[in-house]
């Protein structure tokens, strides 16, 4: 694999232009299409895409040929019930827009991703999870009904009454059952639009992990982020944060004020981010971060979304891109996984220059969705020479523990890897063989893991 | 304010009639596709626009509609005091030139039925006292340039005549406002390549909306248009035969 093309050699006119996911790797020459009539558009189409999120490939074209349909401009809200908290909307409608919508209202998903800058059809297709994963499960346990174009060029519905299969299989099917149209889901009703935030630093790995594990007993929200790039003690020791809704005693009179977030311009050189830089940012948020203020009041989009304050703050690792490498470890009554996990990284010499850290609960309704029980990495990682050599590692340790990748995140993940991880895949394959079975939509992520041809 | 609005179920007019819902404005919805309308209407609703969001079918190919669409209008909201148009048709340079056709109703669409439906709401808003007409020209009308000769050219006539409105009727409160769209990416633009400073649809509305609480006669949307236009007015005609913007 040649990971130093900067780019493709993508002509620059339309209808051609180059296409990637939120990690800048790969980057492919592509055809997408956008427009506000999403069901006409996707007929057709060999796939639907977001605002392109996900890191890897997972919303590229499998080749030049074929056609992608963008969903942004595809954005209304359909219908809301405020007896219920059901909200249906086209599937191109964005999380920040529902969130700023609907917070001073006090009705606020009952799961989000770590970006706003998603699309409602994003989250049905990677079957989302947040920090309550641990209570709430995936963002399709609260999705009721989709509306989906089939490659039969049907339009239908689906739910866990109709086509029961297909709604499952689309959940955390990466867009490969049918193009998602329009979402209905459950909002949960909030006693106020803030967030009280409870923050601890841990010294070391062992009683970072240990929090993580203990703390979602008692709040229904916890994230942890370790410094993977400090020497010595400082090494695998990290911050953990824990919220739960505001009581509106607690919570100031005023709702939260939504800023427009400064954008970064993609000028920033490859060679800029480097690991001593990395390596200050994360000693400035374990001494810096870890140490103000404990307990308090934050704002909602501060608490859920803190890569937000900039958008495009990807283009801060230039040209080369970077990947998301996200991996799941179950459950196990001692951390000798986990410590494998950071044997690995050290032995490889991985650059991460972030990781979070995340609790999850059980399986949910979604065939192929990311979660189970057990701790998430989530490593922030530069693509570079050895980028593959280090995910393939990761890979080993994952699979012997019994854990398994996140498809959203993925550009790297060998297909038998993936499949060895992955003993749901037969049964969603079955399903997907019913709608589609030339397997008339694909990406360049099904071309790579799934044996799809382009 | 009691705004009917031609052109709100997509782009830069969708994205400016969600602003004014947001402000909880009253709105009434005109266009061709009467579902699609209503799809619209539930919409800027749950946006937070003042009590239900009416809506009438109005082509902007036919001018026979214009007058019962205003009139359904009118009686909905107990008169307006406001009309945006944001409807309009955009093709290429090269398809225009390709079929004379598509370039009649481009015309059509764009100049000679936009101006008859802003003469049907200027005579009624004028009746009514005044109030304000916000109408999507585009810096497409600011100088003859080769990618946009056909589709200028209709937008440089309506940007006259509303020029032309801003002054005759200023005094009798009437506030016609000129938005001048640069290159947004919306459905409108999407298969062109966007060249820099192209905008989203939620930048030009924010300065259409700034324009009409101002009651600033002509706005660039969003505003480094109008240095870029400056320059582009300027530029001798040498140069201009030169270059392909």
């Amino acid at each position: 694999m040649d990971t130093n093309a900067d780019n493709t050699n993508c002509p620059t006119s339309a209808p051609l232009t180059s296409l990637s996911g939120w990690g800048h790797y790969p980057v492919v020459c592509g055809h997408e299409v956008r427009g506000e009539d999403l069901e006409h558009l996707c007929n057709g189409a060999a796939l639907t895409r977001g605002l392109g999120r996900s890191y890897g490939d997972a919303s590229l074209p499998a080749s030049a040929a074929d056609t992608v349909v963008g969903s942004p401009l595809a954005d209304r809200l359909l219908s809301f019930d405020p007896e219920t908290g059901v909200v249906r909307a086209e599937a191109g409608f964005p999380l920040w827009r529902l969130n700023r919508l609907f917070l001073p209202r006090r009705w606020f998903t009952p799961v989000t991703p770590g970006t706003h800058y998603v699309t409602l059809g994003g989250m049905v297709a990677a079957d989302v999870h947040g920090k309550s994963h641990h209570r709430d499960g995936c963002f399709g346990e609260h999705v009721t009904r989709l509306k989906m174009r089939v490659v039969d060029g049907r339009v239908l519905e689906c739910s866990d009454e109709q086509e029961r299969d297909l709604f499952r299989a689309t959940l955390g099917g990466m867009g490969l059952t049918g193009h998602i149209l329009e979402v209905e889901f459950r909002m949960r009703r909030i006693p106020s639009p803030w967030i009280w935030q409870a923050t601890e630093r841990c010294a070391d790995f062992d009683s970072l992990v240990a929090a993580v594990e203990s703390a979602g007993k008692d709040w229904p929200m916890t994230v942890a982020w370790a410094d993977f790039v400090g020497g010595g003690k400082a090494f695998g020791r990290g911050i953990i944060n824990k919220g739960r809704w505001a009581e509106p005693s607690e919570a100031p009179a005023q709702p939260p004020r939504f800023r427009h977030a400064p954008a970064l311009p993609p000028i920033i050189p490859s060679w800029f981010l480097q690991r001593w830089m990395a390596q200050v940012f994360n000693w400035l948020v374990y001494h810096v971060n870890g140490s103000r203020s404990h307990v308090g009041i934050v704002h909602p989009e501060t608490f859920f979304y803190p890569l937000d304050v900039v958008r495009d703050w990807n283009h801060l690792y230039g040209k080369r891109g970077f990947t998301q490498y996200q991996c799941v470890l179950p459950t196990t009554g001692n951390h000798d996984g986990h410590h494998r996990l950071l044997r690995t990284l050290q032995a490889q010499r991985a650059d991460v220059f972030l990781c979070v850290i995340k609790d999850c609960g059980p399986e949910g309704k979604g065939m192929l969705s990311f979660p189970r029980p057990g701790i998430s990495y989530a490593l922030d990682i530069p693509i570079g020479p050895r980028i593959q050599t280090i995910v393939d590692a990761l890979n080993e340790v994952v699979l012997a523990e019994g854990g398994r990748i996140y498809l959203a995140k993925d550009a790297f993940t060998r297909p038998e890897h993936y499949r060895a991880m992955e003993p749901r895949l037969d049964a969603w394959n079955a399903v997907r063989r019913t709608w589609d079975p030339q397997r008339a939509l694909r990406s360049a992520q099904s071309l790579r893991m799934f044996g799809d041809r382009p | 304010m009691k705004v009917v609005f031609l052109g709100a179920t997509k782009g830069m007019g969708r994205a400016l009639a969600r602003l004014l819902a947001q402000r909880g404005d009253q709105l009434f919805l005109l266009g061709r596709d009467v579902d699609d309308l209503r799809r619209s209407a539930t919409d800027l609703e749950l946006f937070g626009a003042a009590g239900s969001v009416g809506v009438a079918p109005c082509d902007l190919m036919d001018p026979s509609t214009f007058v019962p669409a205003l009139d359904a209008a009118s009686a909905a909201l107990g008169g307006f005091d406001t009309v945006v148009v944001t409807a309009g048709l955009f093709a290429t340079q090269d398809a225009l030139e390709a079929d004379a056709a598509l370039t009649a109703r481009m015309l059509a669409a764009d100049f000679t039925n936009t101006i008859l439906f802003c003469e049907e709401a200027r005579k009624r808003l004028l009746a009514a006292g005044g109030g304000t007409l916000c109408v999507f020209s585009s810096v497409a009308g600011e100088r003859g340039r080769k990618p946009v000769i056909l589709y200028g050219a209709a937008k440089a006539g309506l940007s006259h005549y509303l020029e032309g409105l801003d002054h005759k009727f200023s005094a009798q409160g009437l506030r016609t406002i000129t938005v001048k769209p640069g290159f947004v990416k919306t459905g409108m633009t999407a298969g062109l390549t966007p060249p820099p400073f192209a905008a989203e649809a939620d930048d030009a509305a924010r300065a259409a909306l700034k324009a009409m609480e101002r009651g600033r006669p002509e706005v660039y949307a969003p505003g480094i248009w109008r240095w870029i236009m400056l320059v582009i007015r300027n530029l001798p005609r040498a140069v201009m035969r030169r270059i392909s913007f």
